[in-house]
């Protein structure tokens, strides 16, 4: 009974067991750079599209929520302002996350989990092989950098998103627009958005990687390790989502506050 | 050439089941052993033990002074460049086709030049028959063709230990005649150590030198070929002469009932000993025996008709 009911500590625990071997995995030579180069490539096909057509929806929902807010306080002037703020900071990680984990990492978990369960794993360790450095650690690294490039790409999409429809549907001007963006958005809020960005990139991988190579029990397994594996990521990133921001908060002072 | 593993007190369980315990043996360098055993009992766990996959409970395997089962994982990887395995299905990596799939080791492990690479998976890809598949994906291939690939993919690094799964699993009775003679061939040739777990009745009786059989979560016996097959113990008896009276039974042993069922009940005789597999080129094998040594120097007279042809108690046409 015991035993069942702290099960989920040992899992949290061999995950973070599996973090720290990829972490050491990061620094063993020779490094994967032809895997690494594939990988990242792989990821941003796969994600590119989707998050581009999620951003845009993404900064119009925020545009207009903010945006009519905002309007009852009778601050048009500060939208653009406000609505950079959200996307920068929450909005562009959060959604590149999402895609990160969802479209790169249950790709990474299904890969992983195919090998696993055809032995490819057990060949490789017997030919002498670490899979964690070979086959982890450039995947880790390339959610790392296209998660990096897809933040900026989600934050200016919607941004540009935010733009149209306060231009257009709100009536704002786009010069307020425009001009507001540096009275309270400041640049740390661009280095805590990448930040976010690269921490969210390094648990997805993690955790798909984990749940890959931990796959158990033929085809089924498998579909096991991929569900769990989206689902697990999700619940870490808003967690870690919630904690990056309040020590953000804590560390750099709104501005004009 | 060969490399020997010993095997002491060994023990292995997944939470509360045992799997086997106290299994003590040692494969002696450059022979070839057949590791028997009904399905379920572990085989598989055993190998993947040898090589340390898998951490035994209890107990210690060393090679070259080596204990794989305390040893630190830098070590590991370093003496599993010995081992050269053949997983069931062969365990190609699906991305890539066959010649890069037997290129993979040399290119991780060595410096050599790209065509010095192609001279040796040409070679391995020949030996296991395989030239001009080269450029096909494992998907692509039929099951026995993805095993040979796997052996030539085990063999090139150049292994002192070589590791099958099942080989014969999933093959049709001419392939697996093929590929036992190539077992045979490959290790007149590089006189490695070979360890087969499998439970082909037809291999285990004509293509080792030694055979051990595991039943009910321990080693039963370990010896050479003809003890075992001359071997009047219950469940050894049973297994290699495919009977349904002996303790085993069809979910595991037999309960009492059944056995005592059984206890009147007249044994068929022991089915002659076979000829063992010769290397295609007529020349004996280093470590193989003149056939029938074993009984006479432990005067055990052995069933009659024994040594007379290569396929005496196989199942017809093996």
């Amino acid at each position: 009974m015991t035993s069942r009911a702290l099960a989920p500590i040992g899992t949290a625990g061999n995950l973070f067991a599996f973090a720290l071997d990829v972490g050491r995995g990061l620094f063993r030579r020779p490094f994967q750079l032809r895997e690494f180069i594939q990988q990242a490539w792989f990821i941003a096909s796969v994600t590119i599209v989707p998050t581009a057509l999620v951003a845009i929806p993404f900064g119009a929902v925020i545009a207009l929520q903010v945006g009519g807010l905002i309007k009852q306080f009778g601050a048009q002037s500060f939208t653009g302002s406000a609505s950079v703020l959200a996307v920068i900071q929450q909005a562009a990680p959060i959604g590149t996350a999402l895609l990160i984990a969802g479209a790169g990492g249950s790709a990474i978990a299904a890969d992983l989990g195919a090998r696993k369960i055809r032995e490819e794993l057990d060949a490789m360790m017997v030919l002498g092989i670490d899979p964690i450095q070979r086959l982890v650690v450039p995947r880790v690294l390339a959610c790392m950098l296209v998660a990096f490039f897809l933040n900026g790409m989600v934050s200016v999409v919607g941004v540009a998103g935010g733009y149209v429809f306060n231009v257009v549907l709100q009536d704002g001007t786009p010069g307020a627009y425009l001009a507001s963006f540096t009275a309270l958005a400041q640049l740390p809020d661009l280095w805590v958005g990448l930040v976010k960005a690269l921490v969210f990139g390094l648990i997805a991988a993690i955790v798909a990687s984990y749940k890959g190579m931990n796959a158990e029990g033929g085809p089924k397994g498998v579909g096991d390790a991929v569900n769990e594996s989206v689902v697990i990521t999700f619940l870490l990133l808003f967690v870690a989502n919630f904690v990056l921001s309040m020590i953000y908060l804590q560390v750099v002072p709104p501005k004009g506050g | 050439m060969g490399v020997e593993i010993q095997v002491n007190d060994l023990s292995k369980s997944f939470g509360k089941q045992l799997i086997w315990g106290d299994v003590t043996l040692t494969v002696p360098a450059g022979e070839i052993c057949v590791m028997l055993g009904p399905s379920g009992t572990g085989k598989s766990v055993f190998l993947k033990t040898l090589i340390g996959l898998l951490k035994p409970d209890k107990g210690s395997i060393v090679i070259e002074g080596t204990d794989i089962a305390s040893c630190s994982e830098r070590e590991l990887y370093e003496i599993r460049k010995l081992f050269g395995v053949l997983f069931q299905d062969g365990a190609m990596f699906g991305s890539m086709n066959l010649y890069d799939n037997v290129a993979f080791p040399l290119r991780e492990h060595t410096r050599k030049s790209e065509s010095e690479v192609r001279d040796i998976v040409m070679e391995k890809m020949d030996l296991v028959g395989l030239l001009g598949a080269e450029d096909k994906l494992p998907g692509e291939i039929s099951g026995g063709m993805r095993k040979r690939a796997g052996l030539a993919r085990a063999l090139v690094l150049d292994p002192e230990i070589v590791l099958f799964d099942e080989p014969d699993s999933g093959l049709d009775p001419v392939r697996t005649a093929f590929l036992n003679q190539l077992i045979v061939d490959l290790n007149a040739q590089i006189d490695a150590t070979f360890l087969i777990v499998t439970h082909d009745i037809n291999t285990a009786r004509t293509v080792p030198d030694n055979i051990g059989l595991l039943y009910h979560r321990h080693l039963a016996m370990f010896g050479p070929r003809e003890q075992l097959l001359s071997s009047e113990e219950p469940v050894v008896r049973q297994f290699l002469n495919a009977q349904r009276v002996g303790p085993i039974g069809m979910s595991e042993e037999k309960d009492a009932d059944e056995l005592a069922a059984e206890a009147g009940q007249e044994l068929p005789p022991l089915p002659p000993i076979p000829l063992q597999l010769d290397p295609s080129n007529g020349v004996p094998r280093r470590s193989q025996r003149p056939a029938g040594e074993w009984c006479r120097e432990n005067g055990v007279t052995p069933p009659p008709g024994s040594f007379e042809s290569s396929n005496a108690g196989l199942a017809p046409g093996a």
